[in-house]
């Protein structure tokens, strides 16, 4: 019943973290720069998962606006996780559409987005 | 080059799966994040913002320079988008 | 440059759907102090409206009613009158973004003082976000010609 209670309590963490080595494993190991940037996507979306369920609380936590009658801590979800992951996702989508533009940009250079024919146009360049 | 990558991410998934042992259990009421400040801005946003949702009053009011640096921070990615790509073709 | 798809049943959906997310956008930026919402989701619910109209029309449809100058002065006001908030407090005598002294120019106590700054942050919020998103769409959809359609 103990290593039951551990798992509970454990297993969403650790699903966080399968979907983030995906992420990891598609920026590290692909070579289509589009592909890294959708890892980059699935790393930004497993924190911000993360985030919102350390904010969960167990016990009859309602949303985090306060309601006539309910004036104690323990009844309401922790804000602050919220309201850093509002901020964030705003910022993933930013930063996803600088680059993009920065893609368009090298594919208007060199007409690929293949990372090793980048470096051989590169290569080439160079020793002309 | 993939056994290298495969490598790495179970050696750093194994990490992290090691780290979270001491993490507190899911929906904790007692657990440190939701001890330290967050009671403070619970108890705090009707008598000193008059705002029902705390969401709202921690991020514009409590938190309002970071907010701040956010918007700056969303400004200057629209404007790094209109500088990086935008043709302007027939000479207006 | 590809050329305006016209079709009846989506031109007819999109005209009926893109008042209603105009309105419920700005429900949702000015009543996100009682319920879930505020600057940012109102921002992108806003641009979400002006992508649909490039989307089912064309571009020359959204320029007609949003210019890319006025589209690119709004970013910067979204931000100006974010820090504007904040250096009026300072002018009033205050800490930078403490909205309580601005009861002395608005009818209400300190503590409702404070609600209506942060109403006025949220619309600033909003604004930049929604010029923002509509910016950054057009820009990589039409890769920085503004021109055609994208259906």
């Amino acid at each position: 019943m103990d290593t039951m209670d551990f798992i509970i309590g454990k297993y969403n963490y650790w699903v966080y973290i399968v979907l983030m080595m995906i992420g990891f494993y598609a920026m590290i190991a692909k070579n289509n720069f589009v592909k890294k940037l959708v890892g980059m996507n699935i790393f930004q979306t497993a924190i911000i998962l993360y985030y919102i369920s350390i904010a969960s609380k167990k016990g009859g936590a309602t949303i985090p606006i306060i309601k006539e009658g309910l004036d104690k801590a323990h009844q309401y979800l922790n804000p602050l996780p919220h309201v850093l992951m509002l901020t964030a996702i705003v910022v993933m989508v930013s930063t996803f559409g600088v680059a993009v533009a920065i893609l368009i940009m090298l594919y208007r250079r060199y007409g690929t987005l293949e990372e090793d024919e980048i470096m051989a146009i590169i290569k080439m360049e160079k020793q002309k | 080059m993939r056994i290298i990558a495969i490598f790495a991410v179970v050696i750093t998934g194994f990490l992290l799966i090691y780290a979270t042992l001491d993490m507190p259990n899911w929906g904790d009421p007692n657990s440190p994040a939701s001890r330290h400040v967050s009671p403070r801005y619970i108890e705090g946003t009707m008598p000193e913002t008059a705002t029902p949702n705390m969401v709202t009053s921690v991020l514009a009011d409590y938190r309002g320079y970071d907010t701040l640096g956010e918007t700056t921070v969303i400004f200057t990615a629209g404007i790094v988008c209109l500088m990086l790509l935008r043709r302007v073709t027939n000479g207006q | 440059m590809v050329n305006r798809y016209e079709n009846v049943l989506i031109e007819t959906v999109t005209r009926l759907l893109i008042p209603a997310m105009q309105l419920f956008g700005l429900y949702v930026i000015a009543h996100g102090h009682g319920s879930p919402g505020g600057g940012f989701q109102g921002g992108c619910i806003l641009a979400a409206s002006f992508i649909l109209m490039v989307i089912s029309y064309d571009i020359k449809e959204l320029k007609s009613r949003m210019s890319e100058n006025l589209n690119t002065i709004l970013c910067a006001i979204g931000v100006f009158i974010y820090g504007g908030t904040g250096l009026l407090c300072v002018i009033l005598g205050g800490n930078f973004l403490d909205y309580s002294v601005l009861h002395k120019i608005l009818p209400v106590d300190p503590i409702k003082a404070r609600y209506m700054g942060m109403l006025m942050v949220e619309i600033g919020v909003g604004i930049a976000v929604m010029s923002v998103m509509i910016s950054i769409f057009l820009n990589i959809a039409s890769r920085g010609e503004h021109e055609g359609a994208l259906n």
